[in-house]
């Protein structure tokens, strides 16, 4: 077994995991995928913490709290090649509606004033295991510098792999029209 | 009578009438000069600035500037390209545009020109302003945060549809579509068959009821990109 293979690392910030199903759509060319990579920290091994620097790092999601700041930080430090996938990262996505009302409103609205809201305390929640929420939800490249982005609610199975295989084979990634998409 | 007019786009002749507009003439020869506020049919506005062109060296709006004797025209350069990217990226990042669930994704004019840039991704830091949604007309609504304030709707409403529903309001960055009623869509005469709600480039102004008919695959520019219907039928007469 080839002890050079190029890692990859994936990561699923403020999103819904959809892009990582988009990726797993590529169906039996994951066997191919496999061929060319090694996973590290990712979702799909479940490794928490990165073991070694990685070629290809993949976001997911946009930056809603702290947390997701500090593992892009990360993914920024051990990721040659950071690429944002999905309209959450590369837009702020359907978390990013909050980004028209305050933080405050946002909370009360969740927690206190809402219509199917049962919470006695009135509280917002503040316990310090819980990530701090920023006061809006940016897309990745606007707190890293992000290489390439490939949008979509999710991209395409398609668009995934033939990014990934022209990035790992060290190509300009040119994707036919119809692969770009915001939708 | 019939006296015709040349001129050169890119260094390629073609033939004009007179009085015809720069984008006028390019569309008939088959080059697509990229528009979001001009329509055919309606009065000339030149507000959005993406068709501008270099006509004899000097930047003008290919819709507002009238085709003249010898004219040389610049539409295809690199910097005039880059000049509409970020024309067309400011679009995006100065309303909210969620194209993701928009019901006018894969018809909206200003997603099939980002998606004939190739633009993956902003480079101008998004605004999030906050935007009203007028949804108080029974068959239409108004969602002022997609709207890029081209004036189609404007022009049709008081041209074709001969009524004025629509006009701007306010000032720069508060600038934006009023209609004619104190307050609501609802109040005014706007109908269901007014042309103006397909002049909208974008999903600003909807039909109510109507979303989503369309698989995704099979929409306007799922395809092919805006533009190839004008490059494809154009012939140089």
């Amino acid at each position: 077994m080839p002890a050079t293979k190029p890692r990859i690392a994936t990561t699923s910030l403020a999103g819904c995991f959809g892009c990582h199903m988009s990726l797993l759509d590529i169906d039996e060319r994951i066997l191919q995928l496999a061929e060319l990579v090694d996973f590290d920290k990712s979702p799909i091994d479940d490794y928490k913490q990165f073991t070694q620097h990685c070629a290809v790092g993949l976001i997911e999601g946009g930056c809603c709290n702290e947390e997701n700041v500090a593992v892009l930080r990360d993914f920024r430090t051990h990721c040659d090649v950071l690429v944002s996938i999905g309209d959450c990262a590369t837009m702020g996505g359907i978390p990013a509606l909050r980004n028209m009302v305050t933080i405050e409103e946002c909370m009360q609205e969740a927690y206190v004033s809402g219509p199917s809201v049962y919470n006695p305390s009135g509280k917002v929640p503040d316990n310090p295991e819980v990530p701090l929420l920023l006061d809006k939800v940016y897309p990745a490249h606007e707190v890293v510098k992000i290489d390439y982005h490939l949008p979509g609610c999710p991209p395409p199975a398609d668009t995934l792999f033939a990014a990934l295989v022209a990035l790992l084979s060290d190509e300009p990634i040119k994707l036919p029209y119809q692969l770009i998409k915001y939708d | 009578m019939s006296q015709t007019i040349t001129l050169k786009i890119d260094g390629v002749e073609i033939k004009a009438q007179p009085g015809q507009k720069v984008i006028e003439a390019a569309d008939a020869a088959g080059v697509y000069i990229p528009r979001l506020c001009h329509k055919p049919g309606l009065e000339p506005f030149g507000s959005c600035r993406l068709c501008t062109v270099l006509a004899n060296g000097r930047p003008c709006s290919a819709c507002t500037t009238p085709v003249v004797e010898g004219m040389v025209v610049e539409n295809e350069t690199e910097s005039l390209q880059n000049f509409r990217k970020q024309i067309i990226e400011m679009l995006f990042v100065e309303g909210n545009h969620f194209c993701m669930f928009c019901e006018k994704s894969g018809n909206c004019e200003l997603q099939a020109v980002a998606y004939r840039f190739g633009i993956t991704a902003p480079t101008f830091p998004y605004q999030w302003p906050h935007r009203e949604v007028d949804a108080s007309h029974p068959d239409i609504l108004i969602d002022h945060n997609r709207c890029i304030l081209c004036g189609r709707c404007v022009r049709t409403s008081r041209d074709l549809d001969g009524k004025h529903v629509f006009d701007f309001v306010g000032r720069g960055c508060e600038k934006k579509i009023g209609v004619n009623a104190d307050s609501r869509l609802a109040d005014t005469n706007a109908d269901i068959s007014d042309q103006a709600l397909d002049a909208c480039p974008v999903g600003a102004l909807l039909r109510k009821q109507t979303a989503y008919q369309t698989p995704i695959g099979q929409r306007l520019y799922d395809l092919e990109p805006i533009g190839s219907e004008i490059e494809s039928t154009g012939n140089t007469n």
